[in-house]
C-alpha cells in the first residue's frame, strides 16, 4: 500500500430536509423528525417528498439565483456553510488550490423538463427555449456555480455516481488531496431531483416510489408495510484537509477518512447484487485496517424498497452478522432519499456520534420485516453507547455502483 | 402603449432580470449596461421576455437598440403602440 497523507472533515455544509445545518440536523435525527411533506409537481400531480427550507440567498443574488439551478444554489450553500464551519481563509490555501467536487445523481432533467413545458405554452415555437438550458444543463452546474459564486479557480467537476454520488465527492476529494492535485478540496454531493417529475414518474412505473397517509411515514426502511421510495432534495459539502495541514492551523477535525472502496455489479441496470455490496464492504474495511468488529455504526443505504432494503441486509448481515460492536440504522427513514446528496448527507447526520455516543435511530420501524433482521440495528429509539469510533457509510446507485466509506475518530 | 409606458415595459423586465438592482434612479438617455450590471445572457433575457410577454421578436442586428431606456422606447413603440402594459414587478 502506498503510504499516502492523511485526509480529514474539516467543516460540513448540509440542507437536508429537516435541517438547515448540523446541529439542527442532528437534534432532529435524535427526535424522530421526519423532513417529508407532501408535495405536488406537474404532470405527475400529490406525492411527497423530502424539502429543503433553507435561506438560498444567503450567500447568493437573487439574480443568480434565477440564473442558476437548484442544485447550484444547494451546492452554494452548503459549500459556504462548509467553508465557514472550517475557518478556512480561502486566500491563505490559495484559491488555485482549491477543489470542488459535487456528486450527483442526475442534472439537467429539471431544466430540460422546465423548457419543454415552456415551448409548449408557445406552440413548441423553439424561439421560446432558453439560452440558460446549456449552462443550467452541463453536468458540472452545481460545482461551478459553487466556484462562481467563492471565487474558487482550483479544479471543479460532478461525479456522477447515481445514488453513490455523495459518497464519491468525498472519495474524488480525498484522491486530489491524496495527489496534492489540490490543498483543500469541497466534496460531497447534492441534489434537486424533486423538482423533476420525471424521477416521481420513473420510481411510480417501476414500482417503487413509496406511498402511505402519513407523508412523515412514508419512508420507512425495514419496515414490513415498506412499499418505495420518497424523493427527495438537499445537499451536503464537506472540506476536506490533508491532516498534517489541519493541524498546522489548529482546525477542529471531525473525522478522519479511514478506507473505502467503490465497485460495480455488472449485473443489472436497477436490481443490486449483494455479493457485490459485501465485497465493497469488506474491501473498505481492508483499506482501514479494520474488521467487522472495529464498525461502531453502519449506516445502510436503505431506500425503503421491498426487494433493495431485504438485499442490502442480507450483504450487511453477511459481514456484520457476527459483530456485537456494530450498531446499525439508517436516515432516509427521516428525510426520504436525498439521491445525489445521500451519501454525503447521512455520514453527516451520524458523524456527531463521536461526541455523544449516541446512535440515531432508524424511525418508522412499526413492524420489523423478518428479513431485514439484522443484529445491531437501532430502530425507532436512540440508543446511547459507552463510545463510538468508527462509521462505514454505505451508498448505492443504479447500474450497479457501490461504495463503502469508513470514517473514524480524530 | 405610450413610449413613456413602453419604457415601464422595459424596466418591469428588468426588474424580473436584474431583481437586486435599484431602477427607481435610471437615468433614461444612459446605457443600461453603465448603470446596472447587466451581461450579454440578460440582454438575450430581456429579448426573450419581450418575445414572450408581448410577441415582439427583436433581430440581433437590432440588438444595439435596447442600449438605453430612450432607445428602447423609440425603437419599440412602433412595435408595441397597439399593446396592453403588462407590468408582473407592480
Amino acid at each position: 500500500m502506498l503510504d499516502l497523507p492523511r485526509i480529514v472533515i474539516t467543516g460540513i455544509g448540509l440542507a437536508s430536509p429537516n435541517g438547515n445545518n448540523l446541529g439542527e440536523y442532528r437534534r432532529n435525527l435524535l427526535a424522530g423528525v421526519s423532513g417529508v411533506e407532501p408535495y405536488e409537481i406537474r404532470y405527475f400531480g400529490k406525492t411527497v417528498a423530502g424539502v429543503c427550507h433553507f435561506e438560498a440567498t444567503r450567500y447568493q443574488s437573487r439574480k443568480t439565483l434565477r440564473r442558476g439551478t437548484r442544485a447550484g444554489s444547494v451546492a452554494i450553500y452548503c459549500a459556504n456553510e462548509a467553508v465557514l464551519d472550517s475557518g478556512i481563509d480561502l486566500e491563505k490555501v490559495g484559491r488555485h488550490r482549491v477543489g470542488v467536487y459535487v456528486g450527483t445523481t442526475e442534472h439537467g432533467n429539471v431544466e430540460t423538463e422546465e423548457q419543454i413545458y415552456e415551448v409548449s405554452q408557445y406552440g413548441y415555437d423553439l424561439s421560446y427555449w432558453s439560452h440558460h438550458h446549456n449552462p443550467r444543463t452541463v453536468a458540472n452546474n452545481p460545482a461551478g456555480e459553487v466556484t462562481l459564486n467563492m471565487g474558487i479557480t482550483g479544479p471543479h467537476y460532478a461525479v456522477g455516481g447515481a445514488c453513490a454520488g455523495g459518497n464519491l465527492g468525498i472519495i474524488q476529494g480525498a484522491q486530489m488531496l491524496q495527489l496534492s492535485e489540490v490543498d483543500m478540496a469541497i466534496g460531497g454531493g447534492v441534489s434537486e431531483s424533486i423538482h423533476t417529475f420525471g424521477i416521481f414518474a420513473s420510481f411510480k412505473a417501476e414500482n417503487a416510489l413509496g406511498e402511505r397517509e402519513d407523508p412523515t411515514r412514508v419512508s420507512r426502511p425495514f419496515d414490513k408495510s415498506r412499499n418505495g421510495i420518497v424523493v427527495s432534495e438537499g445537499g451536503c459539502l464537506y472540506t476536506l484537509e490533508r491532516l498534517e495541514d489541519a493541524q498546522r492551523r489548529g482546525a477542529r477535525i471531525y473525522a478522519e477518512l479511514a478506507g473505502w472502496h467503490v465497485n460495480s455489479d455488472a449485473a443489472d441496470f436497477v436490481l443490486p447484487l449483494p455479493e457485490r455490496q459485501r465485497q465493497c464492504m469488506e474491501a473498505a474495511l481492508k483499506r482501514a485496517d479494520m474488521g467487522p468488529e472495529d464498525i461502531h455504526i453502519v449506516s445502510t443505504h436503505a431506500t425503503s424498497t421491498p426487494l433493495g432494503d431485504i438485499q442490502e441486509c442480507g450483504a450487511v448481515r453477511a459481514v456484520f452478522g457476527e459483530s456485537r460492536t456494530t450498531h446499525i440504522n439508517n436516515t432516509k427513514s427521516y428525510i426520504g432519499h436525498t439521491m445525489g446528496a445521500a451519501g454525503a448527507i447521512e455520514l453527516a447526520g451520524n458523524l456527531p456520534s463521536f461526541e455523544d455516543g449516541v446512535v440515531h435511530p432508524t424511525i418508522n420501524v412499526e413492524e420489523l420485516d423478518p428479513e431485514c433482521e439484522i443484529h445491531g440495528l437501532v430502530l425507532n429509539e436512540p440508543k446511547a453507547t459507552k463510545r463510538v469510533d468508527t462509521i462505514l457509510n454505505l451508498s448505492f446507485g443504479m447500474l450497479g455502483i457501490n461504495s463503502a466509506l469508513v470514517v473514524k475518530r480524530p | 402603449m405610450t413610449k413613456d409606458e413602453v419604457k415601464e415595459a422595459v424596466k418591469d423586465i428588468i426588474a424580473t432580470i436584474a431583481p437586486d438592482e435599484d431602477l427607481a434612479a435610471l437615468d433614461h438617455s444612459k446605457l443600461l449596461r453603465d448603470q446596472i450590471e447587466l451581461d450579454s445572457m440578460d440582454f438575450l433575457d430581456i429579448v426573450m421576455e419581450l418575445r414572450k410577454r408581448y410577441g415582439v421578436q427583436v433581430p440581433e442586428e437590432e440588438y444595439k437598440e435596447l442600449g438605453s431606456l430612450d432607445s428602447c422606447g423609440r425603437y419599440l413603440h412602433p412595435k408595441m403602440a397597439a399593446m396592453e402594459l403588462k407590468l408582473l414587478n407592480a
